[in-house]
């Protein structure tokens, strides 16, 4: 039996924005959650309509991993991507990097008084075709509205349940001395896309965010080593491959030696970072890996990322050496020697 | 990337390293110093000096605009910006200059003052466009590079008859530092700091050619060869030095012909002698009080000068008893000299300016080349 709708007229999604009743608790908030979050991201869990959701165990001999992740980015959209579905991928790439599969998210949206419904809307259903195109359901969550000028527009949180297999071990403190160090793909994109956009920075670029659900293809990677071999996997997202891979060093206690003609970076992204005075090496990936592999499953583990759709310019780019002082040290292409320092500071432009 | 790589090859850089190898005498020691900033974020970026043979030494100079800006002068805008209330626009690597009272622009924002990144000059004025009921400030900073835009938006901005903006103008002048360096005590009199040439200045010399430098080469015997920003351009530079030292010679040369003529570029310099004037003095960090070595704006632009507009005094502020800053600037120290040198002192947390921006010659040092202080097993 049909349940009669509480409201007359549906959501103006043209011309409407979201005022102080939207996240008062009411009818308003009823309705908006009905009519823009219920439909988009339909599914069994969701539609149990209680404050949270009771999800069927693990399968046998899992465990579960949870990650969560805020998204604040500005803008909103973005060439390549929006927050909507960066808030997707960026939680289920947390949730695969640990070796897991990521099956369940949860969502919690802060809404500024005043944000369009058109551009609300925009982004549920982005970030609900992510979700069902990485195989996730989006199974509980929130919504507040906070006013005017107290918000940036959106801000979304997600948390993302995976399963991991038994006995599996993978993260950032396991990279041992000799173990080959390879990045899924070009690097910086998305940095660069979203700098493109920034007020007072705008520039033409051909460059799109590289956003995108990593676990398929780290699943294709599991599958083509023997397991152990693949010691740390993690997404360099804020902070960029260098900050990555100083995380990494520093957890693991060791130290790397890139090869910086080995790292592959767009000419596009190239050129923009020349322009800015910025380095690729510490702009937002939000697309890519890094895996740091066992020297003798390294040929295996490029060939797997390779065969993925996202991986075709997979490389390896260094190797992890013992290091008691921990640097992340590179072989420039010009034959010296440097350091590739944690980000300091947000990535800023140089002036002269 | 085409125009830049060519810059960047390695195999052509192990070619003139293997030159300068060669024509360098061993039995004597190749003092150089980079004047630039920028010359210094080369150096250590593209691991230059891994190049040369150890018998040949790079100083640091003092050619980088945040590094060289007083306490005192970012102490002006955090006042205006905390007790004005005007928006303040600067440029990014300015926002973390440490300042007094353990602040700094970026902080003084936190406190709720309205500071502005901004990109160029002309994003300034069309602030102050945009924001017509509110002051608008522009802290200008740097060498003869950024001082044509800035003189130029203080014309545009009379022209448009704007009337809420205004110029906190620091820019300062390169000949006028090395001047100061060579009259140093270090060099001249106690030659605790030999000097045996200069990488010119890339940018600067594109403003203002590479005449100015004439009066270095003649008047203290000292080799300058202008040079580009890319790390070849810097090693075809030093390998030009050496031949001169070996020869005997003290002249300016050109490594960078593609960009700098002797006169350099008279219309931009025409834009800075229309709006500014020289200052007989102004305060640097590292060289002191420095005479005839900055810009101020002329008093026909006297509404957009910030320092008549907002009657600003000048509060000279020193630095933290143990920073070394000064004299790193003036190459008398090395970065690993100072005690708060990755200590105290970081980039994530920087006590004196040298660490502040990448081109200093301390975040340089840290950022891309501490692992050479240390033993590194690898």
């Amino acid at each position: 039996m049909a349940i009669k709708r509480d409201y007359i007229r549906p959501l103006d999604l043209k011309q409407g924005r979201i005022d102080m009743n939207h996240g008062a608790g009411g009818r308003a908030s009823m309705q908006l959650i009905e009519e823009i979050f219920s439909r988009a991201f339909d599914n069994e869990f969701l539609r149990q309509g209680n404050d949270g959701a009771a999800l069927p165990a693990p399968p046998p001999g899992h465990t579960l991993v949870m990650s969560t992740d805020g998204h604040v980015i500005s803008p909103l959209f973005f060439p390549g991507g929006d927050i909507g579905c960066l808030a997707v991928h960026g939680t289920v790439n947390d949730v695969a990097m640990m070796g897991a599969v990521p099956m369940y998210l949860a969502a919690s949206f802060i809404i500024e008084e005043g944000f369009p419904l058109a551009d609300l809307k925009r982004i549920v259903d982005s970030m609900a075709a992510a979700a069902q195109q990485a195989g996730v359901a989006v199974v509980t969550g929130d919504t507040k509205v906070v006013e005017q000028g107290k918000g940036d527009g959106v801000f979304i949180t997600t948390t993302g349940l995976g399963a991991l297999p038994a006995g599996r071990r993978i993260g950032g403190a396991w990279a041992q001395a000799g173990d080959a160090v390879i990045v899924s793909g070009p690097i910086g994109e998305h940095g660069v896309a979203v700098l493109s956009q920034r007020e007072s920075l705008e520039f033409e670029t051909a460059v799109i965010s590289d956003t995108a659900a990593l676990h398929g293809q780290v699943a294709q990677l599991l599958a083509a080593v023997p397991e152990g071999t693949v010691h740390t996997l993690r997404d360099p997202t804020r902070g960029g491959l260098a900050t990555t891979l100083n995380e990494i060093a520093r957890q693991s206690g060791v130290g790397m030696l890139l090869q910086e003609a080995s790292i592959p970076v767009l000419p596009q992204v190239d050129a923009a970072c020349e322009l800015l005075g910025l380095d690729p090496l510490y702009l937002a990936n939000e697309g890519k890996l890094v895996a740091v592999v066992a020297p003798e499953a390294a040929p295996a583990a490029l060939a797997a990322l390779r065969a993925h759709p996202l991986g075709a310019q997979a490389a390896v780019i260094g190797e992890v050496v013992a290091d008691e002082h921990r640097f992340v040290q590179m072989k420039t292409r010009f034959g010296g020697r440097r350091v590739v320092d944690w980000l300091s500071g947000e990535p800023l432009p140089r002036i002269c | 990337m085409r125009y830049v790589d060519e810059f960047r090859d390695g195999a052509l850089a192990g070619n003139i390293a293997a030159v300068i190898a060669r024509e360098a005498d061993p039995a004597r020691t190749y003092h150089f110093m980079e004047f630039c900033g920028g010359h210094t974020h080369a150096i250590s970026r593209y691991g230059v000096t891994d190049l040369l043979p150890s018998n040949i030494r790079m100083i640091h100079g003092p050619g980088c605009p945040v590094c060289v800006l007083p306490i005192g002068r970012v102490d002006q805008a955090i006042r205006l910006a905390i007790e004005r209330g005007v928006i303040l626009c600067t440029y990014a690597d300015v926002m973390r200059v440490p300042a007094s009272d353990g602040l700094s622009l970026m902080k003084a924002k936190a406190h709720g003052a309205d500071v502005r990144m901004i990109y160029s000059a002309a994003d300034a004025l069309k602030l102050a466009q945009t924001n017509p009921e509110r002051e608008v400030v522009f802290l200008a900073i740097g060498f003869e590079t950024t001082t044509p835009p800035t003189a130029l938006v203080v014309q545009q901005a009379q022209a448009a008859g704007v009337k809420n903006f205004s110029v906190l103008c620091n820019h300062v002048l390169t000949p006028s530092a090395i001047t100061h360096i060579l009259e140093s005590a270090e060099v001249r009199q106690y030659g605790t700091v030999p000097i045996d040439g200069f990488v010119g200045p890339a940018h600067v010399s594109i403003v203002i050619g590479s005449q100015p430098y004439s009066h270095f080469a003649e008047e203290y015997r000292k080799p300058v060869v202008i040079a580009g920003f890319e790390p070849l351009d810097v090693m075809q530079a030093i390998l030009m030095l050496v031949r001169q030292v070996n020869q005997g010679r003290a002249e300016v040369e050109n490594e960078f012909t593609r960009a700098v003529t002797p006169e350099g570029n008279l219309a931009a310099q025409k834009v800075v002698s229309e709006v500014m004037e020289l200052r007989q003095s102004f305060e640097w960090r590292g060289l002191g009080v420095v005479p005839y070595s900055a810009l101020k704006l002329r008093p026909a632009f006297g509404e957009f000068d910030a320092e008549l507009r907002f009657v600003l005094q000048y509060t000279p502020v020193t630095d933290h008893k143990q920073c070394e800053c000064g004299a790193i600037l003036r190459g008398v120290k090395r970065p690993t000299d100072c005690k708060l040198f990755g200590t105290i002192c970081t980039p994530e947390n920087p006590m004196g300016s040298c660490m502040v921006s990448s081109e200093g010659a301390c975040a340089a040092h840290y950022s891309y080349g501490r692992f050479r202080d240390i033993p590194v097993v690898v």
